[in-house]
């Protein structure tokens, strides 16, 4: 673990072991369930999350890298130890991840600036450090630039859908992918939340302690708005209507094409048996190789693997992708007509 | 196919093998690579591990396959189902096939073979003979496609050495036995990279995606200082020399672009994503568990072999490739269009019976365009 210094540990709680901090400033969780001074802490920590479910980034109390008084600090580190405690205790997972995500642009923020500084290079070391103990990505500075192996790049840069992140439209050189101190950051922004939400799934949950209760109340109906209801069309989206409509045609729809026409109508619970007749007028087919191949797919037969349908990315690479207005950035043709309400 | 056909065929393969198994190149960490094979008229046969040459030489000779793969990746237990093989590893392949390119000599030298009456035609829609659409395409490629699948293999090596960092001497190129080049890069700093990560690699080596943006366009206020420069390395130093042409018109063009507005920018770039960027197989890129044919092997789709080649630009896969018999088979042939091996011309065959050196009966044959009479 790093060694941190008191204004770190306020930037990024989560390097903390949470029970090691409580013990060497001296507190029990009771005492903030009962002492009126820190009862305002559990506030603080109940108004952490809340911000956070709500899709906003807490706004701290330290002004700039420094905090405004010495007392911030402790304040910032346990207002932190003490929503995860709640989040624990309400045991409501949406808010967990919601709350995650916003530690995680909060950090974003703090490392960005760390990368950033010319005048400090120990805070620069220490975010370069950081990226690399818990996320693996090594990056070195290159002029205005931070480089990075491009093998490492894409495991990370295939978790986003926007254009801008694809390979294609980053400055590539001598096997390098060239980033801003923001993209640097924003580049590990879902593994940071992981990272943090991980950190909170994986922390005991305490018995409820006297003074908790209202917050710990008052988040599991909070989090009673996020619950969401799905309806569907049923329409068909264009790939598949367009690969539906080639093998009408007789034409030869490609294997990758027959993949994703398969493992979509399977997904929507068509039998095999139902599927088969589609690809009766290929030029190739063959009545006992389709048989045996969707039942492949389907998992009855052979490594009892049920394959899925493609994302909607691989299908652009592969050339099957037609995507219309009403695709609505879906990522997975599978979502098509999907409304959430 | 006919069973003398098969006979032949098998008799011809089998001599090879035993005369030229030189040629054939186990892959380094042989053990842990999965092999397969087909035999003719039968299916595929899967999960095999091979612990050297020896093994190789014996499972050919006894097994005679019409074809022979090997993986691209490395397993701890190469020859367990596929979720229990313990996937380590792959090279990076790449397949660059003439048929892909949209050429146009195509039509000039692809033969439809009917699957219900098996009539033979030129007619590329539907059959002459009895109208039906279920038609098997058979192409005989000619100098113009391979030199365009050259084309496609010099681009993809310049990518992958000037913006990917292999280096030269890691990339080994094939003659598919077909129509068309395989690529392996060993030894980079992708052998550890999944499907997905693949399929981004192989968008940027087609130039697929590309947004205005990148090469300096923008939305509103685009400004010119943005715009890419010839000396640029990577996509945009390639996107200079195809778009402006000349240094001397840089600046004319980028005013141009800049009137015709953003959406025009967009497809600007899908139009020269054919031209810059390398057409492969993304398929074969993003598949890590593929299993490849082998070096050396032959190709039942032509009975030529898979072959190195270590000069591209002089390579001549229809003399290079061709390791068969000289000695003379009597055929009855159905190939309507004219083709070269070995720097000799035959054809065309109009349903005649012919007198051929084994070499061309057996390509003839592996592409149906003849049987043993």
């Amino acid at each position: 673990m790093l060694a941190l210094g008191q204004d770190e540990i306020a930037k990024y709680p989560f390097l903390a072991d949470a029970g090691q901090y409580l013990k060497d400033k001296g507190f029990t969780l009771e005492q903030f369930g009962t002492d009126p001074d820190l009862k305002l802490l559990v506030e603080k920590a109940f108004n952490r999350i809340e911000v956070a479910a709500d899709g906003k980034i807490y706004h701290s109390d330290l002004i700039g890298d420094q905090a405004s008084n010495q007392a911030a600090l402790p304040r910032e580190v346990f207002s932190f130890l003490l929503a995860i405690v709640l989040l624990k205790l309400s045991g409501m997972n949406t808010l967990i991840k919601r709350f995650a995500l916003a530690e995680a642009r909060r950090a974003e923020k703090y490392l960005e600036k760390d990368l950033a500084n010319i005048s400090d290079e120990s805070k620069k070391q220490l975010a370069i450090r950081i990226i690399d103990d818990l996320f693996s990505v090594q990056i070195k500075k290159q002029d205005d630039y931070f480089v990075i192996p491009i093998s490492n790049y894409l495991k990370h840069s295939i978790n986003f859908h926007e254009r801008e992140w694809k390979l294609i439209n980053r400055h590539v050189e001598n096997g390098l992918v060239f980033l801003t101190p923001h993209e640097t950051v924003r580049l590990i922004r879902k593994e940071l939340g992981t990272y943090i939400s991980s950190k909170i799934i994986n922390a005991k949950t305490p018995p409820m302690i006297s003074g908790f209760e209202e917050s710990v109340s008052k988040l599991i109906s909070m989090s009673k708005k996020f619950a969401t209801y799905t309806v569907t069309t049923g329409e068909y989206p264009p790939c598949i209507k367009h690969a539906i409509e080639i093998l009408e045609k007789g034409e030869n729809l490609p294997h990758s094409g027959r993949f994703m026409l398969a493992t979509f109508l399977l997904s929507k619970g068509q039998s095999v048996e139902k599927i088969a007749p589609l690809f009766k007028n290929a030029p190739d087919y063959n009545e006992r190789v389709t048989l045996y191949q969707l039942n492949h797919l389907a998992g009855t037969s052979g490594s009892g693997t049920q394959y899925s349908c493609p994302s909607c990315e691989k299908l652009k690479t592969q050339n099957l992708c037609f995507a219309i207005p009403e695709c609505d950035n879906i990522i997975n043709p599978l979502q098509f007509g999907k409304k959430r309400t | 196919m006919q069973e003398n056909d098969v006979k032949f065929l098998e008799d011809s393969f089998k001599k090879y093998y035993f005369e030229h198994f030189d040629l054939i190149r186990v892959p380094n960490r042989t053990s842990e690579r999965e092999f397969g094979f087909q035999k003719f008229n039968s299916g595929m046969t899967r999960h095999i591990s091979i612990k050297d040459d020896k093994e190789l030489h014996l499972l050919l000779m006894q097994n005679i396959p019409s074809d022979v793969y090997c993986s691209n990746a490395c397993y701890a237990f190469p020859n367990l189902p596929m979720n229990e093989k313990d996937w380590k590893e792959a090279d990076l392949i790449f397949d660059i096939d003439a048929k892909d390119l949209n050429l146009e000599c195509r039509k000039n030298h692809t033969i439809s073979k009917c699957n219900e009456c098996n009539e033979i035609s030129t007619n590329s829609n539907n059959c002459s003979k009895c109208n039906s659409i279920k038609l098997e395409k058979k192409s005989l490629p000619c100098k113009n496609c391979i030199d365009a699948s050259k084309n496609e293999v010099s681009k993809l090596s310049k990518i992958l050495t000037e913006d990917l960092d292999v280096q030269q001497n890691n990339i080994h190129i094939y003659f598919s036995g077909n129509e068309g080049f395989h690529v392996y890069v060993y030894d980079s700093q992708f052998q550890q990279l999944g499907s997905r990560e693949r399929s981004e690699l192989t968008d940027y080596i087609m130039f697929n995606g590309a947004i205005p943006e990148t090469f300096g366009m923008k939305k509103f206020k685009p400004n010119r200082s943005s715009f890419p420069d010839f000396e640029e390395k990577g996509w945009r130093g390639r996107f200079s020399q195809e778009v402006y042409g000349l240094k001397s018109k840089r600046s004319k063009i980028i005013s141009e672009l800049i009137t015709n507005g953003y959406s025009s920018f967009q497809k600007t770039l899908e139009g020269i994503s054919d031209k810059i960027g390398a057409k492969i197989d993304p398929n074969v890129t993003m598949d890590i568990h593929r299993i490849f044919r082998l070096p050396g092997s032959l190709n039942s789709k032509s009975g030529l072999t898979k072959i190195l080649c270590n000069d591209l630009p002089k390579f001549d896969p229809y003399t290079e490739a061709s390791f068969l018999d000289e000695s003379s088979v009597e055929v009855m042939a159905n190939c309507p269009i004219e083709f070269k091996l070995k720097n000799r011309k035959f054809g065309p065959y109009f349903n005649e019976k012919a007198s051929i050196p084994t070499y061309v009966a057996v390509y003839m044959i592996c592409k149906k365009l003849a049987t043993i009479s």
